[in-house]
Order: structure tokens, then sequence, then C-alpha cells
């Protein structure tokens, strides 16, 4: 498992104070905004918020963001990819 | 049941970048003009929002006669404006009057350079103590702050506290400024329309920001009024905090016990005027609400698009301008929407257009799930 | 006037202690963090609700109030939410005006949410699933003849049957709360402005 992975789950968590969930609670491909963690609409852009202030990425396309932040996976090939 | 007496609305003011005066705001709205223009932050950055000309309000604060104008923030000369423009047509008993402030943020801005004392005026409450001082009022101002159905709420308040005959009159008044505090907000939410507001369009982006004050005197004493509160609510989706629910459960609710209060079926409501902020999830909302209620053919107005997103002044602004409606049997224009994107389709009011009018409906939504409708019927109509 | 309706029990935090209808019912060192008090409740609570972590500091006072208040009863449907502070969401304005005074700070989009002292009352609409009258109003000291007045409107129409009302304040110097769950049962104090200011006034130092 990548560390760059395993590392977005920490910032999630502590961006989105998810203090129920461990690491080990997500999996790199759960879909974060359905039953599986439950993220909503304020989570979303608190995402958009971690990508800019810890990776410098800035997205500012809202169906974008959707598709970047289906799941851990989908993030981190994006950050892969732009960074 | 005690039977409880009629609160009945005796006059209004609303001052506003559109207009200074309800004659002058009406006036503008007749020809469709809009305050919202293109306002610079930055160099590269910019945003379209209706916001006082500052001279234009210094020039107003001296006309009045207030002393030391820099000792008031800019709500608070508002207010004061407001309040000195009702009581100098109403010369109402102020022992028997109580103060409602309706505002979401009051001098936030004052916090920008706090450092670590923080101003008394940036507590909310502060802003009826100045208008109490002001004018001698008696009765200590109640201050309420329900994100955007203040205004409304501050309407409902006062009806509900004089039908309890606690006081005899009540003024009402609801005001918001701009400031960098909301501007940056509403943008990490990224809900404001990079143009001009579109309630209700298939092309809606988000809202528009806006600074505005109103006021309304209710009484139940005064006799020669021609409108009457017949029926409000409030009701909480409990949804979400931030995003309304989808079906509109919280506004059916409000408009429903409205309506029963009023003892009228939706069938008889005449005009709506509408919450219509244009961000995408609001405008559905309402549509979805509305049509469960069989309202989606009655004639329908946001005032959005003309004033921004006044916040506090919002609801209160636009009961006012109904209650205009009503008095003048005149339907005014909605601005912006040129393609309904909203399902089922509402019968937005694109011209002006006279019309006999007995019932209007307010409504207004706003985060932490909020709802509200107000019913007003005109004691004229024959 | 109020035959019908009854201060059936009150909750207030105080001094890091739990005050549930006059008994102490938890506590914690009082030099304790307000956070790490408030997640001690939860703890004592047993209630599992992830939104809570999610919450700024008012709504979470809020939150923990109303948990015990309403822990060994059922809500009725139509309970009123009506709550009264001095300071509006303060706290939460000043933790958002210090990220976007920073220049090297990111400003926070839940942050900004909760800078409206009425999301508490979303807050807790949403726990107990109350499509209610609510209303969130900001005064000087706690104005217990006000809410009385109020409370009386909402009742005679048939706008409520039930309410949890009272004071939900945070500042820099500190939280003082106090809610009553209004019901029309038997138990209880008769509502009155002078038995919600009495119960308002009781613990104002640690027992």
């Amino acid at each position: 498992m990548s560390n760059l992975r395993q590392e977005l789950k920490a910032q999630i968590i502590e961006q989105l104070n998810l203090e129920d969930l461990e690491i080990t609670d997500i999996n790199d491909n759960d879909e974060l905004f359905g039953d599986e963690i439950g993220l909503d609409s304020i989570d979303a852009l608190e995402l958009i918020v971690l990508l800019e202030k810890d990776y410098g990425i800035k997205i500012t396309d809202p169906k974008e963001g959707k598709e970047v932040f289906y799941s851990v996976e989908t993030m981190a090939t994006y950050i892969e990819k732009h960074s | 049941m005690r039977q409880k007496p009629a609160v009945h609305i005796i006059d209004d003011e609303i001052i506003a970048p559109l207009g200074w005066g309800t004659s002058a705001n009406i006036a503008q709205i007749k020809q469709r003009q809009t305050a919202i223009k293109k306002h610079k932050i930055s160099a590269e950055n910019f945003y379209y929002a209706a916001l006082f000309e500052e001279e234009e309000l210094q020039q107003n604060f001296k006309k009045l006669s207030f002393s030391n104008a820099e000792d008031f923030t800019k709500l608070e000369k508002l207010f004061l404006l407001t309040v000195h423009q009702l009581l100098e047509r109403n010369p109402i008993n102020l022992e028997e009057t109580v103060l409602i402030i309706s505002t979401t943020k009051g001098n936030v801005e004052l916090l920008e350079n706090a450092e670590n004392s923080i101003p008394e005026k940036s507590k909310l409450y502060s802003l009826g103590k100045t208008i109490q001082k002001y004018f001698n009022i008696k009765n200590e101002p109640i201050t309420l702050s329900n994100a955007c159905i203040s205004g409304g709420l501050g309407l409902s308040v006062g009806k509900r506290l004089l039908e309890e005959n606690a006081y005899k009159n009540a003024l009402v008044l609801g005001g918001d400024v701009v400031s960098k505090f909301t501007r940056s907000g509403f943008q990490l939410l990224q809900a404001m329309d990079s143009e001009i507001c579109k309630p209700y369009d298939k092309n809606r982006k988000g809202i528009n920001l806006g600074e505005a004050a109103a006021g309304v005197l209710l009484s139940t004493e005064i006799q020669n009024s021609t409108i009457q509160i017949v029926g409000e609510a409030i009701a909480n989706d409990a949804n979400h905090i931030s995003g309304p629910s989808r079906r509109g459960e919280g506004l059916v609710k409000a408009i429903s016990s409205a309506l029963k209060e009023a003892h009228l079926e939706s069938s008889a409501i005449d005009y709506i005027s509408a919450h219509g902020t244009a961000t995408l999830y609001n405008d559905a909302m309402e549509a979805q609400a509305f049509g469960r209620l069989n309202l989606q053919q009655k004639p329908l107005t946001s005032y959005k698009a003309h004033y921004g997103h006044t916040f506090g002044g919002s609801a209160l602004i636009e009961s006012i301008l109904s209650i205009k409606s009503l008095q003048q049997n005149l339907l005014f224009p909605s601005l912006g929407c040129s393609e309904i994107g909203v399902e089922p389709p509402l019968n937005i009011q694109q011209n002006l257009e006279e019309k006999k009018l007995k019932y209007a409906l307010k409504t207004a939504s706003g985060f932490g799930g909020c709802n509200f409708a107000m019913i007003f019927k005109n004691l004229m109509y024959a | 006037m109020h035959k019908n309706h009854q201060i059936s029990a009150s909750v207030i935090l105080r001094n890091h202690q739990v005050i549930f209808n006059g008994k102490v019912i938890f506590e914690t060192a009082e030099d304790l963090e307000l956070l790490a008090f408030l997640k001690a409740c939860y703890q004592d609570l047993e209630i599992d609700y992830a939104k809570f972590y999610k919450m700024d500091l008012l709504s979470k006072l809020g939150f923990i109030a109303s948990e015990y208040l309403a822990k060994d009863q059922k809500l009725t449907p139509e309970t009123a939410l009506i709550l009264q502070n001095s300071s509006g969401s303060l706290e939460t304005d000043l933790n958002y005006q210090a990220s976007i005074s920073n220049e090297n700070a990111f400003a926070s989009p839940s942050v900004f949410v909760y800078t409206l002292p009425n999301i508490v009352l979303g807050e807790l609409s949403i726990r107990q699933q109350l499509q209610t009258e609510n209303a969130f109003f900001i005064s000087e000291k706690f104005d217990a003849s006000f809410l009385i007045v109020y409370l009386q409107n909402l009742f005679s129409t048939n706008k409520a049957n039930a309410a949890i009302c009272g004071w939900l304040d945070l500042d820099k110097e500190g939280y003082n709360v106090f809610l009553s769950l209004i019901t029309q049962d038997d138990k209880g104090k008769a509502l009155t402005a002078e038995n919600l200011k009495e119960n308002y006034e009781q613990f104002k130092t640690r027992a």
C-alpha cells in the first residue's frame, strides 16, 4: 500500500474531524461520499482546501471534484498526475 | 381558546443600494433595475454584489441631523436611519413598543482589527442597545440571528409578542452589511455566481452578496392599516446544517402551518415572494415544496437579482415588497430567469402586471435547515 | 395560564459539571480543556454519533446538554427549540476571522458554516428528528420572561406542544449552558418566568 494513500487517509480524518474512524477503517476504493464513509457537501469543500493546502493543487470545477474525490484511490491518482 | 388580537402592518421602510426609501425601491423594481454590480477585490479578483456608495450613506446620515456620524458602524447608521424614518411618519407610543432586530452577522467587520480585545459592538445585542438609547425606547430590545430567515422570523416574533398583548407595537428591523468575512466564506462554499445571479434559471450558479436594512412597524391598535398578517410559521428540515432538504420538508411544513393558522387552502394564495437565492439546491428545493402544495402555478418573484442576498434584511425587504404588491395590486417582475431550470417548473413573474391580489405568501429558507412562511392579507381587496 | 405545561427537566453545564434536575450526574476535573470535558460527557452518554466530532464548540455544548435532557424521555414530534445567548457564534467567528486574516492560513468552509448561532438548532433538529419551530435569540442576560411569552404563543397557537428552551453561551471567559424541557407532563415545576429563572440561577459555582 502506498504512502500517499495512507497519508491521505490520515489527512482526511484530521481535516474532516472523522474522529470515530481509524486509517484502517478506510479502504483505498471505498466510496467517500457513499454509505461506507458518508461524507457530505461541506466535506467535499474541505477536501478542495486539503488538496490546495497540502498538495498545491487547485480544483475549481465542482464536476471535476466529484470524480477526484470518489475514493482515496482516485484522489491519490489525481495527485500523482498533477504534482 | 382566547381570541388573539389581529396584527397589522402599519408602515415600512427599505434602505438599500437599489433605492433610498420603499417608494424609491419600488420605482426601481418597476423599471427592472438591479443594484448588483461588479466590484474589485484585487487586481485579478472581483465579485458581483449590491453595495452602498459610502458617499451616499454619509450624505443621508448628515441630512437627518444625527450627530457624531463617526461613532456609529455602517449597520448602526442604516438601522438608525430606518427607525428615524418610521418614527417620523408614525408618532407611536414608545412605552408600548418593542424593538426587534434581525441580523446574521451584525458588526462582524469589527473583528478584523480586534487583536486581543473583543469590541463590545461585535456582540449582536449591541445593535439594539444603540437604537434603544438613541430613540429612548424603554423596553429591552429583542435580537435574533437565525441565518437567512432572520428578517422573516423578526416579523413572526413581533406578531407573536403582540398577539400575547406583551406590547401594542413592534418595530421590526432587519439588515446586514457585506464584509470580507461573509464574502470569503461564500467564496469558500463556492456558492457565488461570477455574474448577476439567475434565480430559478437553468444556468444558475449561486448567490450575489448584498447589503441593506429594512424596517416594518406592526401594531394591534393603530386602525388605518390595509394589511394583516394572518398566518406564519417556522419549521426545520432536520436534514442538513448547510444544504436544504431535497424535497423541501421544512418549507412544506412551514407553509402548511401558516395556511392552517390563516384558515386557508393553498389555492387561496394569489402570489408568492419566494427565497430564490439562485443556488442550485435552494431553488430546486423550493420548486419541490411549492409543487407538493400545488402552488407551482402561482405567480412567483425572487428579488435576489435586484438586491443580492442581504441575509438579515432579505426576508424583511421581500415581505415589504409583497405587501406593496397587495396594496398596489401589482405583480413585480423577477429578474434573471430566462429558461426555467427547476422541477416542477414555477410560474416566474417576468413582467410588471396589474392583478387584484388578496393573499400573498412570503417564504425563506436558510442554513441550519430553517424555513419561514408568512401570509399577508389585503384588507382592501374587494 | 400554563395549566398544561411544566418544566419537566433541566440540565446545567457549568464548571465541568453536568447537573440534571438539581443533581450532579457527571463531572470531570475543572482544569480540563472544554473540548476534553465535552468528549468525556459524550463517552459518559454512551452514544455513537459521528457528527458530534464535526461540530463547533457551541454546537457540541448544545448537543451534550440536550442529550442529557432527552436521555430518559421520548421527545414529542412537536418540540420547539428556542435558545438564547449573549455571544452568538463569537468563538467560531473569531476562529474563522483568524484564518482569513492570516495570509498563510487556509480558511475552512465548515468553520464558516458554524459562524451562525442557529446552526446548533439545525444539529439538534437533525439528531432529534424535529421538523419544528426554532429560533435563536441574542440578549445580554438570560431573559426568562421573554421565553415564557414566546412559548405561550407557540403553545396556544398549536405551533408546538413542547419545547427545549434556555441559555447556550460560549465566549473567551467560558461557557454557560442551561436547558429546560417543557412538556405537558404532570411532573415538574409550573412553567413560569420565576421558576425558569430560579432553575437557571442554581449551581453558579461548582457543587
